[in-house]
């Protein structure tokens, strides 16, 4: 096609492949981010709207019953205590719904991952791509849950805002490991709905999030010790009002919440680049 | 020619149809929608169908025992002091039952009507819209009540019932779903996105939340309660709450009454709406 | 098996002539692909020059789609040698696949995103830029027949728009191999011809085009050559017009005596033509010269309840060679 014509002609295809190599999970992800521009208003309605419920209904409403400044709650009031563990609690949740219907639609559904896996784009940079979009959204949802929390007067110390990390990494470390269980999905059973009810909610309400975790028996206790949500919920309350307990402990939430996060994007790639292989 | 056998009095089929109440909506064959309801759960998986029970049950669980160490007892209805397990399970009853009877007949419907097409293989046969919305309203109440029993029979176990009044919340749940059941296949038939889907949480997030289901509406100012006691879950809650201790005043036929006259308007809207929900 | 590989590609129709010597774009020696078990693609070997025409024709699970995925690289061959624009696609996927615009078997459109935006999206893919991506989008919904919907949300367009949008979006990034995978399954008669005549431009702009089918007549329109592949192999290999020559005969008589009595009168039929098929609803006679074929059989005493003389057609080789029962 050498006629002349109005518009520039394309790069060259080695042009494309350099490009696509290096920055291929970036073009994937702006595709994500502009799919979730069709959601804003759905999205900021949420980000904004549950956080000024859960914390007006629980902080305020709910605290009335509760012995506010116990040494249970780490001497603070009860809406600093549960503060960090909402934000956490909505960014793992965010992540639940975001690392499983969409999957499931970029396979299965819609079959939208392969429309850029006939372009020069790798499953890898595609798995990428989806998790930097999402993260984005969970680092957004966060500030803006936090700007929430600070405007409660809900974070005493000056450290809170680093919540907003911590909560987006234990979104991730829930995030990651459902992801590559939502690619390995082939049929589709109601395996989310499960997922919700018998994963999710259960860490949501054994994780520490409104009551300390000791306060439970020993025989659920243990969910809170394997759930991200505490793990992130613990790590937020140290950063918020300097939570009494180990430094090893601390860095022991770090560590499982990026532990997970890590495996779970192994997986996730593995996952994707066997499913798109075949 | 037909004029033959309307001239000799024998009504054909369709005359009948269209003499009949509602005629072109209703064949009086909702058994088929129901059944053909039935046959599909036994292909669907059976551990979603469990599911649903569970979620009120950890919610009792969790609040009910970790909360409910701290907070102690609270005041009952009847104004002696009960645990806070025993407080907040006939209203975690009436979320589930709020919770169960919106997603079917909002969710539900959206997808088989949009996705799935179920609804206009239906409609190719004789039967009518109101068919396909009493029998899915049907199923979903059936649904309700099995999961109320369930959670009935969870709070006995953990000694949370003391009286026998307290196995009337079944039926009361059941009379909940019908309401929030009709209303919301009437506000269905108006939405057309899964954006505007997503609405119907932004309300029910709030409900959930406010509605004194874990702690007293005294807790509001003036304004705020009236503006809740105007919403259909506080007096969902309410309503089981007085059953759980068979306390009853002069509030509980104003609740039995908020749910008929919402069946009422709901039907009244889904009837109406039935053609642009199914016939479009 | 014959393969007719380097043979002068005879232009048939209204097809301009191909020059005699242009450079491969893909050869596949050998090629195969297993499932466990199963050989999807069974030792194939095939060669494609630069602006041809090629077609894969087969039925259902003959390994069509499979060869087309390894030819982009996004399915891994299990043996044998497969090179792409001189590219080996296993180890340099990228890079084949910035040559090439795919067309895949199901429209994977990203039915969120607007008609528009679908095309930048996706060549944002190729690293191509906004000021590059614009104009071309708007170029191609025009190509496209698009330009009215470029707002529309993807769900609200028909098959046949969807198609063309797919077909728009494979473009993007100007590739010189365009890769079609069952191009017009689905489509009415109006948007299937539509289709066909912005391949036909895309051809005479030098396009390479490979494409699967399985209907004969879209074969016959757009390939200039093609093999027909069944079971993963290659059954038989060239222009239409010599397929039909080589494996069938000029014209085929149908004759239909009723469904009780084709498979009787069938055996009075024989010797007329080169060779008779007995079909339960109709028995066909293959013969260079329908007209005479169908005189001696009426001849010999014989009255079809209905009869037809017509070109013969690749349906007819393609059926010869694959045979009439069901595949799946």
């Amino acid at each position: 096609m050498t006629d002349a014509r109005a518009v520039p002609s394309a790069h060259p295809p080695e042009a494309s492949a350099a490009r696509a190599r290096r920055w291929g999970a970036f073009y994937y992800a702006e595709q994500v981010l502009r799919v979730m521009k069709g959601y804003t208003w759905s999205i900021l309605m949420y980000s904004v709207g549950q956080p000024v419920a859960y914390l007006f209904a629980m902080g305020v409403g709910l605290a009335s019953l509760v012995d506010t400044g116990s040494v249970a709650f780490g001497g603070v009031s009860y809406l600093a205590f549960i503060a960090p563990a909402l934000l956490v609690s909505a960014a793992v949740m965010t992540a639940a719904n975001e690392f499983t219907f969409p999957v499931m639609a970029g396979f299965k559904w819609r079959r939208t991952y392969f429309g850029p896996h006939a372009s020069p784009l790798t499953p890898g940079q595609i798995a990428a791509g989806h998790i930097m979009a999402v993260t984005l959204r969970l680092l957004l949802q966060s500030a803006i849950y936090f700007a929430a929390v600070a405007l409660f007067g809900a974070s005493p110390s000056g450290w809170g805002w680093a919540g907003v990390f911590a909560a987006t990494l234990a979104g991730l470390a829930f995030g990651l490991p459902l992801m590559a269980y939502s690619a390995s999905i082939t049929e589709d059973k109601g395996q989310f709905a499960l997922v919700m009810r018998f994963i999710v909610m259960p860490l949501f309400l054994f994780s520490g999030t409104f009551f300390p975790l000791d306060n439970l028996p020993l025989a659920v206790r243990w969910i809170g010790w394997i759930s991200p949500i505490w793990h992130g919920t613990e790590l937020g309350r140290v950063l918020s009002f300097g939570y009494g307990e180990p430094p090893l402990l601390t860095a022991l939430h770090v560590a499982v919440l990026c532990g997970l996060a890590v495996l779970g994007w192994n997986l996730t790639r593995r996952r994707f680049a066997r499913r798109m292989g075949q | 020619m037909s004029t033959a056998a309307s001239g000799t009095g024998q009504r054909t089929a369709p005359d009948e149809a269209r003499n009949r109440t509602f005629g072109a909506l209703y064949s009086r064959n909702a058994r088929a929608v129901i059944s053909r309801g039935l046959m599909a759960t036994r292909s669907t998986n059976w551990l979603v169908m469990v599911s649903g029970f569970f979620e009120p049950v950890l919610f009792l669980v969790s609040m009910g025992v970790g909360l409910g160490a701290i907070v102690g007892d609270v005041q009952g209805p009847d104004g002696t002091p009960i645990s806070y397990a025993a407080y907040i399970a006939p209203a975690l009853l009436a979320v589930s039952a709020m919770n169960g009877a919106v997603y079917d007949s909002t969710w539900n419907v959206f997808f088989k009507m949009n996705f799935a097409k179920l609804y206009q293989g239906m409609l190719y046969t004789s039967l009518g819209p109101l068919d396909v919305a009493l029998g899915e309203i049907f199923l979903a109440l059936l649904r309700g009540m099995l999961y109320a029993t369930g959670f009935t029979a969870v709070m006995g176990a953990l000694g949370l019932i003391t009286t026998a009044w307290a196995l009337l919340m079944i039926p009361a749940s059941v009379l909940i779903a019908f309401g929030f059941a009709s209303l919301g296949m009437g506000i269905t038939s108006f939405l057309k996105t899964f954006q505007q889907m997503d609405w119907i949480n932004f309300i029910l997030l709030p409900m959930f939340l406010f509605s004194a289901t874990f702690y007293p509406l005294s807790v509001y100012p003036g304004p705020i309660q009236w503006l809740i006691q105007a919403m259909p879950l506080w007096h969902g809650v309410e309503l089981l709450r007085q059953i759980s201790v068979g306390s009853f005043t002069a509030a509980t036929p104003l609740h039995i009454g908020y749910y008929l006259a919402m069946t009422a308007v709901g039907m009244l809207l889904t009837t109406l709406r039935l053609r642009s929900l199914f016939l479009k | 098996m014959r393969r007719v590989h380097n043979e002068a590609i005879l232009p048939s129709g209204t097809r301009s002539g191909s020059p005699p010597s242009r450079p491969a774009v893909i050869t596949a020696e050998d090629l195969t692909k297993t499932y466990g078990d199963v050989a999807a693609v069974d030792g194939i070997s095939f060669t494609v020059m630069a602006g041809e025409s090629f077609g894969l024709l087969g039925p259902n699970g003959a390994g069509k789609s499979t060869t087309m995925k390894m030819i982009g690289g996004v399915t891994r061959r299990t043996s044998g040698r497969l090179s792409t624009m001189g590219l080996d696609p296993d180890t340099h996927g990228p890079e084949v696949r910035a040559h090439l615009g795919v067309v895949p078997q199901q429209d994977n459109l990203d039915e969120e995103l607007r008609v528009r935006d679908n095309l930048l999206v996706y060549g944002r893919y190729f690293g191509l830029a906004m000021s590059y991506l614009k104009p071309k989008a708007d170029e191609l919904l025009e190509f496209a027949q698009l330009t009215d919907k470029a707002r529309a949300k993807v769900d609200a367009l028909s098959g046949g728009m969807k198609r063309r949008l797919t077909i728009a979006r494979s473009l993007i990034n100007e590739p010189r191999i365009l890769l079609l995978d069952e191009p017009t399954t689905g489509l009415d008669p109006q948007a299937r011809h539509i289709l066909w005549d912005r391949l036909f431009r895309l051809k005479e702009q030098g396009v390479t085009l490979i494409l699967t089918t399985h209907y004969m007549d879209e074969a016959e329109q757009l390939c200039d050559r093609l093999i027909v592949v069944d079971k993963g192999r290659i059954m038989a290999e060239g222009s239409p017009a010599q397929l039909i020559r080589e494996h069938s005969t000029r014209e085929v008589v149908e004759l239909r005596f009723g469904s009780e009595r084709n498979a009787t009168i069938g055996s009075r039929l024989s010797g007329i033509g080169e060779r008779l098929e007995v079909l339960p609803d109709r028995v066909l006679l293959y013969a260079d010269d329908g007209e005479s074929a169908l005189e001696e059989a009426t001849s010999r005493g014989l009255r079809p309840l209905t009869s037809l003389v017509r070109r013969s057609s690749l349906e007819d080789v393609f059926l010869r060679l694959t045979g009439r029962s069901l595949v799946d």
